[in-house]
């Protein structure tokens, strides 16, 4: 099954027409993701790689019944758009935007929860690299060749480094059932706590790898999760052993500014939890082997 | 963005904050002649700088004379002030704020904050003022008090009353208090601040308030909407490898060690210092050159990293999605000759086309070194790097 997307879910591309959503729209469709138009407010009724554009987000899902959706727009513009697909039904959306105000996200999650609980839009994002159910469909920008599919669940901050942990899995012959980027943001959609709950639920997925990063109480809260509601093991790193304290590590949430959120101590918290801990970011892709090795015993 | 203690308080005083009556000063004359402007028997000169502490490093003076005004103002003045927040390099104080004298009967700690795990805007107050937040919580985390605000509704004024009342202060203060704190709210939600912090708002002995410290920072990612904010930032108080890795528009903080790096995404970046660490050497800058590694961003890279004299070795680690390994090879190659780099360069090149991008390098005749995987990058760039010393 994997989670959120696989090869039947239709998709829609919010930013649909400019340079960055053309060009990321397109790896997704030669992926085999089946995208079914996007959105330029302005552009409805043309048509652009081969796909129907419309104007707003309810037009678009009237029309092509569409589920899932992946956000391009410019920050200033992107919580709007984020909202638009809440309100137009859709089930899970992306958003890949960089540089969206932290106020406009605790006002997207406020709004959200305007929907009963079955209705409501699960986001994943901003800031991030996509979802990626290997083989199926990717909701992305990351390169799809380095996943195998397979049945180990990937849920991180960073792109690159989850990219890092996809192709150390794969070189040891390790495939993954869906990678979820929650992104680098202070205030984002999805926490790492939602997405285990979802790899916990999939039959598909057996194992989940957790690439947390300093900063913010999530990675705790997740490895509480694991210990009181999780038969899968979770294997976890946590980047960012030598980043001062009150500095800001590249992404906007990257920053340890209490108590519990240094890299040192998110690792005794999740270790306390039961969760396995890759001692350094080259060995993700053996400590998650040693995991599936031990199931298969129990087995 | 964090800016200085006059500018937090001249924000805040024109959301209905009171402040005490003050002026900056860049000089000594300046300061005494704002002294004998605002009037009164008795003055304190602060230092402006971005850090708190000031007091106990010597950056908070109080004087009843123009002499002391004077003297207060040079030994601050042009000096590098180090604070237990500053780092052993400290901040160059270049600003006075000279404000009068208050006389304290009580001193409240209040604050402002982005709560990650609510969500939300949260009041964080105590009656322990005066102490940092940090001790508060460690001695008496019992005085604490906590407010989340419905971002859909906005503060209300009964949870101001609530914080007014839990703080303990006379009946006369509250509603002064109550204003406050709603004020401080609006300044926070319409400036789109990540904190506001009044440590101390004092409780004068006739019963007034003042905002003696005042501390703002903001949110990087809504300046664009904020540009009078964005103009109040002062590059004097950052370090200068950072302004000017800033100014590109790329991601840097600058650390101790003599390794510097390029990675490109901010959680491999975090990552490839762990590695250096845990190999034993010490990363001299994170830089995140973003998710794609044009040779332009290369090159640019290399240049903000070399502007640190203490670096030995460079390390470039890139995983290489979107953007070819090829590519990104042929753009270290020419950034190398170009900027004319003699130091080890260790390269760590993954993703789509590695094998062609290692053969660009190796075959590239300079000083580069090649690694496969993350743990031979980082082995290999503290070996140059101790070899280099």
């Amino acid at each position: 099954m994997a989670i959120f997307i696989n090869e039947n879910t239709p998709i829609l591309i919010q930013g649909f027409t400019g340079r960055i959503g053309t060009f990321h729209a397109q790896e997704m469709i030669d992926y085999g993701t089946n995208v079914v138009g996007g959105v330029t407010p302005g552009k409805g009724g043309a048509t652009h790689l081969g796909r129907p554009v419309f104007n707003t987000m309810k037009g678009a899902v009237q029309e092509t019944n569409a589920e899932a959706a992946i956000v391009f727009v410019p920050p200033p513009f992107a919580a709007d758009a984020i909202m638009e697909a809440a309100d137009a039904g859709i089930k899970y959306c992306v958003c890949i935007t960089d540089g969206i105000p932290a106020q406009d996200m605790i006002r997207v999650k406020r709004y959200m929860r305007r929907y009963k609980k079955e209705n409501r839009m699960v986001l994943t994002g901003p800031n991030c690299a996509g979802t990626i159910s290997p083989g199926k469909a990717m909701l992305g920008i990351m390169p799809g060749h380095i996943y195998l599919p397979g049945r180990v669940g990937i849920v991180g901050r960073s792109g690159t480094l989850g990219y890092e942990a996809a192709s150390q899995m794969k070189a040891l012959g390790i495939g993954v059932s869906t990678s979820v980027g929650i992104g680098g943001d202070p205030i984002n959609g999805s926490s790492f706590r939602d997405i285990l709950e979802h790899f916990e639920n999939d039959p598909e997925t057996d194992a989940v790898l957790m690439i947390g990063e300093i900063g913010g109480p999530q990675e705790a809260e997740a490895g509480q999760f694991a210990r009181d509601h999780m038969k899968k093991p979770v294997v976890a790193y946590i980047a960012g052993l030598s980043a001062p304290k009150g500095r800001k590590m590249g992404h906007a949430g990257a920053i340890i500014s209490a108590f519990g959120e240094s890299a040192p101590e998110k690792v005794e918290i999740l270790k306390g939890c039961g969760v396995t801990i890759a001692p350094t970011p080259s060995e993700m892709g053996a400590t998650i082997a040693g995991v599936l090795n031990k199931l298969k015993k129990v087995a | 963005m964090d800016i200085h203690e006059y500018q937090a308080k001249e924000l805040l005083s024109k959301f209905g904050v009171p402040i005490a009556r003050g002026g900056i000063a860049y000089s000594p004359e300046q300061a005494t002649y704002r002294a004998t402007e605002i009037g009164g028997s008795k003055w304190v000169v602060k230092a402006q700088i971005h850090s708190g502490a000031r007091g106990k490093a010597g950056g908070i003076k109080v004087c009843s004379t123009d002499r002391e005004i004077e003297q207060a103002a040079e030994s601050m003045l042009g000096k590098k002030l180090v604070t237990n927040q500053t780092g052993p390099a400290g901040k160059l104080v270049s600003r006075l704020y000279i404000e009068e004298a208050t006389d304290i009967a009580k001193e409240i700690y209040f604050a402002l904050v982005m709560d990650r795990a609510s969500e939300r805007i949260m009041v964080v107050a105590s009656a322990a003022g005066g102490m940092e937040i940090e001790e508060i919580s460690a001695e008496q985390p019992d005085t604490i008090i906590r407010v989340q605000v419905d971002p859909a509704v906005g503060m209300q004024q009964f949870q101001a009353r609530e914080v007014a009342y839990g703080l303990g202060v006379d009946p006369e203060v509250i509603n002064k208090l109550v204003p406050t704190i709603l004020a401080c709210y609006r300044a926070f939600r319409d400036l789109d601040a990540t904190m506001v912090e009044i440590n101390p708002l004092v409780i004068t002995k006739d019963k007034n308030l003042v905002a003696l410290d005042a501390k703002m920072s903001f949110d990087d990612n809504a300046l664009f909407r904020r540009p009078h904010i964005a103009e109040l930032r002062d590059k004097s108080q950052e370090d200068p490898r950072e302004t000017y890795a800033s100014d590109r528009g790329l991601a840097y903080v600058g650390l101790d060690g003599d390794i510097g790096c390029v990675v490109n995404g901010a959680g491999l970046a975090m990552a490839t210092l762990d590695m250096i660490k845990l190999a034993g050497g010490e990363p001299a800058n994170f830089l995140d050159i973003g998710g794609g590694a044009s040779p332009e961003r290369v090159a640019k890279s290399f240049k903000a990293v070399l502007k640190d004299k203490k670096v030995k070795a460079l390390l470039l680690n890139v995983f290489a999605g979107i953007n070819r390994c090829d590519w990104v090879a042929k753009g270290v190659v020419d950034a190398v000759n170009d900027l004319n780099i003699k130091m080890p360069v260790v390269v760590r090149l993954a993703g789509t086309n590695v094998e062609e991008g290692r053969r660009i390098i190796d075959e590239s005749g300079l000083t580069v070194i090649s690694a496969d995987t993350l743990a031979e990058a980082a082995q290999k760039a503290v070996a140059a790097a101790k070899s280099a010393a």
